[in-house]
């Protein structure tokens, strides 16, 4: 199949790549753009560790095609997190309420609730428990992860603990 | 309540230490095996079967062969010959019975649906499974055996040409002497439950990439692993390539579960293909393979009797116990044996007698998930109230009046097993405790009253660890650097365990030093010493006292060079984040620093005798019997318009002995507890009459989310264990502990108004069906 030309902004960087029409947006973010932190559990829109930002939209990158994502901005795990190596509010808060475990689901859920938080400042339980159901996570049973939420919600995130 | 004695916590052990895991996996900087890519690497394919059980009698890849980007299709006539013996070491010599007759690809006969025919490898995904659809296959379909009956019935096998379907079996008669106890006791309660087919389904599916150098005469495999030197070990049998010709890295690994502790087929038929085609070949399993084709579990039945006194005492029990393993189950296929021996549980049961049998089918194989023997703790609980019940006593009283008390240990199970450092009746008391069990029976009434379901459901049980065979013993290789700074090197293959962190707090906490300065490498077999891999809920017991007797004997040989130094005992010194200090002498300090510099740059100043370097190797061998134990207890609301179960409260009391990170253990326990809750009312791997399996997306195998799982409440009771810590595993317990809870809590509210259900999961059609 022949490759064309499509143009995005990808973490702030504007980047060409030459792809087929039909490959998915995942898989060129993985492929073309070196970066693999957006996970493939499923690759048919359920579990949400694919999730990335489409013009700050949350969405699942495995059911679009990079082509639609021409000329728009799309940000990945690694474009939420500080470059200095050190975590983002909700990352630290993440690790402070042992939020993750194998780590395989864990982009996918920092992308969805930066989109999340951004839209809700003070959610209730009930809309945590919502706004998280599109993502499976295997290994937490959910309680760290919702209490890191509450945490990044609460704005109390303790900074640059040691180890 | 017998009271309790809690370990102290330590400086590090103890504590709920952030991970050391963390910043690379939040951050997207993890490195799980399809992020791994080589120069040259080409992906693989696998064409399967679309139906159960068929002879082939056409397979043409001729056109896919021309397909633009392929650059091998493989078939069985390529590959089988090729390969060695596929089982896992467990199965080497045949102690642990018949392992299926696995080969590379399917050769002239497909056993299920999903089960590889041909292997496409091609310059990329897209061009591989474009080619697919160019692979021509004719089957003559035979009657597919997909169930005990067929499996029984005599009308075929599921492998040609072997006598019957019969995997695995195990009797212990009942005797005259138990005959008699069941004749004149003064209840008899036979039931049987049915357990569905669930699985492990970790987020990330399995994959490996291999990478055969014919110049180097080496082999590098990235893989999706618990278990890297196991392995190792069966690239070897299957390529014929000696161990140490081959290098098994894991990286970082997204849930395994007990999926991934054996190797699966397809990962050494790629290993098989690179080094045949001399290429780095990359398969990245998708999902919809990954739930009809990687493994199953749990399908299971068991028909207890139990005998019971006038006063609720259980005398004797037997357990007939089935289970259906597939066509090719890997790694300990049966789980009957183990079903069988521990079926007795934390109860004194008197006399046990059990028949086993495990089959095959023309569906997707077993394999370990979490607790891969849990229906003992399945059946038992459940029979538990189903006594309960029939002689009128309240499950709670029935537990109390039957359940091993700590002055009983140690205790010799009925199957010969001896229970100790186990507090089955202090959690007991914590979980109803906590759960106000008594209050609860007062609201459930008056809520009866209001038209409203409720139940309540508890859950008892005592976990092996396994400790036998290749399991019964645990690596930790220590070094310490000329900087100082340690390294350690273990066996095992963690998976979002956190072990990198729970080591690094014992070698901080034993040694002492700055938890900073300890990294940790496994995963490698390059690097790492020979180990078991992490499963079986022994990376607490074991790999803990191994780290921990490591650090204690590199503390000993730190402070002989010290002492030497400083002109003082090793008895007088003591060390703390990398700093060795003089009792009684604060001034008189050396750090370990200078120590590590002497050991191996200045050989001529340290103690006559000692061998320079600070290096440390320990094997720490398990002893026969460890077990954790816990007890669940949550209630359900029973909607009786719709048939929904929603869980209202969840309660776990569970003994791990010390605890080294309380954030890690109850982690464990939660994500245990997600996958039995999500294995009682949601998850099904469903299968049709024909063996067509009807559930091959995240649409159709539903995994819990945020809103099905609730709050989960913990207590603690920590008993040391024997082993070194005095800690214990606590990885699979959660899965154990959670089905039958909940099932009991749903029958609890169902009995309230004469409902009975005895089909899982419980989805709310099944609920609904039982409220008629």
């Amino acid at each position: 199949m022949d490759e064309i030309p499509v143009t995005m902004t990808v973490n702030g960087r504007r980047r060409t790549v030459l792809i087929e029409p039909r490959k998915t947006l995942a898989d060129t973010i993985r492929e073309d753009c070196e970066l693999t932190g957006t996970h493939l559990g499923c690759e048919h829109g359920v579990c949400g560790a694919c999730t990335v930002l489409l013009d700050g939209e949350a969405v699942r990158s495995c059911l679009l095609f990079a082509v639609q994502a021409e000329g728009h901005e799309v940000t990945t795990i690694e474009g939420l997190s500080p470059a200095d190596g050190s975590l983002s509010p909700i990352q630290e808060a993440f690790r402070q309420c042992h939020g993750l475990q194998c780590g395989f689901c864990t982009p996918g859920f920092i992308v969805s609730v930066h989109a999340f938080l951004r839209d809700h400042a003070n959610p209730t339980d009930a809309e945590i428990r919502e706004g998280l159901s599109g993502n499976l996570c295997r290994c937490t049973g959910y309680q760290g992860i919702i209490a890191a939420v509450k945490m990044a919600a609460s704005g109390n995130v303790p900074t640059g603990a040691a180890t | 309540m017998t009271t309790v004695q809690a370990a102290t916590a330590g400086r590090f052990v103890g504590q709920a230490v952030p991970r050391k895991e963390d910043p690379r996996l939040l951050t997207g900087r993890g490195r799980y095996v399809d992020d791994v890519r080589l120069p040259g690497m080409l992906h693989a394919h696998f064409v399967r079967s679309d139906v159960a059980r068929a002879r082939i009698t056409r397979l043409d890849v001729s056109a896919a062969r021309q397909a633009p980007g392929v650059v091998a299709v493989l078939t069985a006539d390529d590959l089988n010959a090729k390969a060695g013996p596929m089982l896992p070491t467990l199965f080497v010599g045949g102690a642990m019975g018949r392992g299926a007759p696995v080969v590379p690809l399917a050769p002239g006969d497909v056993r299920f649906v999903g089960d590889p025919v041909a292997m496409i490898v091609a310059e990329d995904r897209y061009a591989a499974e474009d080619a697919a659809d160019l692979v021509e296959v004719d089957y003559d379909p035979l009657p597919p055996i997909v169930d005990y009956e067929s499996a029984l019935s005599g009308t075929g096998t599921v492998h040609p040409g072997w006598d019957g379907n019969i995997a695995a079996q195990m009797e212990v008669p009942v005797d005259p002497g138990l005959q008699e106890i069941f004749d004149t006791a003064a209840h008899v309660v036979t039931e049987t439950f049915h357990q569905h087919r669930y699985s492990a389904v970790p987020m990330e599916t399995r994959g490996v990439v291999a990478h055969w150098d014919p110049y180097r005469e080496q082999m590098d495999v990235w893989l999706a692993s618990q278990n890297p030197h196991e392995a190792r070990l069966v690239f070897s049998r299957v390529t014929g390539l000696p161990e140490n010709r081959i290098r098994v890295m894991i990286g970082d690994v997204g849930g395994g579960f007990g999926l991934k502790n054996f190797t699966g087929r397809e990962e050494q038929v790629v290993v098989l293909a690179s080094y045949v085609l001399g290429r780095p070949v990359k398969w990245a399993e998708d999902r919809r393979e990954h739930l009809i084709a990687s493994a199953h579990a749990r399908v299971e039945r068991v028909t207890a009797r139990v005998a019971v006194d006038g006063e609720g005492k259980f005398l004797a029990a037997h357990v007939d116990h089935m289970d259906d393993v597939g066509a090719y189950p890997i790694g300990g296929g049966s789980a009957g044996a183990m079903v069988a021996l521990f079926f007795s549980g934390p109860y004194r049961m008197g006399r046990l007698a059990w028949r086993t049998a495990s089959v095959f089918t023309n569906t997707c194989g077993r394999a370990a998930y979490r607790g891969p023997w849990q229906m003992e703790t399945t059946a038992r609980e459940q029979m538990v109230d189903v006594v309960a019940r029939a002689i009128g006593m309240d499950p709670l009283e029935l537990r109390r009046r039957n359940v091993v008390r700590r002055e009983e240990l140690p205790y010799t199970m009925p199957g010969g097993m001896v229970l100790e450092h186990v507090s089955p009746l202090e959690t007991l008391e914590q979980a109803a405790a906590a759960i106000d069990y008594a209050g609860f029976r007062a609201s459930q009434a008056a809520a009866l009253a209001d038209g409203q379901l409720l139940g309540i459901g508890l859950s008892l049980y005592v976990e092996p660890q396994t400790g036998m065979g290749p399991f019964a013993n645990e690596p930790a290789q220590m070094r310490i650097q000329p900087d100082g700074r340690v390294d350690v090197f273990l066996g095992s293959g963690a998976h979002g365990q956190g072990l990198e962190t729970t080591t690094a707090q014992l070698v901080a906490e034993h040694l002492g030093v700055d938890i900073d300065d300890v990294t940790v490498h496994q995963g490698d077999t390059e690097s790492t010493p020979f180990g078991p891999g992490t499963g079986g809920s022994r990376s607490g017991p074991m790999l803990g006292a191994a780290v921990q007797q490591a650090a204690t004997s590199m503390r000993d040989k730190v402070f002989a060079i010290a002492g030497h130094l400083l002109e003082a005992s090793p008895d007088d010194l003591a060390m703390e984040k990398g700093v060795i200090s003089v009792a009684g002498s604060p001034q008189a300090s050396i750090t370990l620093a200078h120590v590590a510099g002497a050991a191996y740059l200045n050989s001529g100043a340290l103690p006559p005798g000692l061998e320079p370097g600070l290096e440390v190797m320990v094997r720490y061998k398990a002893p026969a019997g460890m077990y954790s134990n816990a007890c669940h207890a949550c209630t359900v609301s029973v909607d009786r318009a719709s048939g929904a179960v929603r869980v209202l409260r969840y309660v776990v009391s569970e003994d791990c002995g010390v605890m080294i990170n309380p954030n890690i253990v109850e982690g464990q326990i939660a994500g245990g507890v997600a996958q039995g809750i999500g294995g009682a009312l949601l998850e099904h791997n469903v299968y049709d009459d024909d063996g067509n399996p009807l559930a091959a997306t995240f649409l159709d195998y539903l995994l819990p989310t945020a809103g099905d799982i609730p709050d989960i409440e913990y207590h603690h009771i920590e008993t040391p264990a024997s082993t070194l810590g005095g800690y214990k595993g606590v990885g699979e317990g959660g899965a154990i502990g959670a089905p039958p809870s909940v099932f009991n809590a749903v029958a609890d509210a169902l009995a309230q108004v004469g409902a009975h259900i005895t089909d899982q999961p419980l989805t709310p059609a099944r609920v609904r069906e039982a409220l008629g």
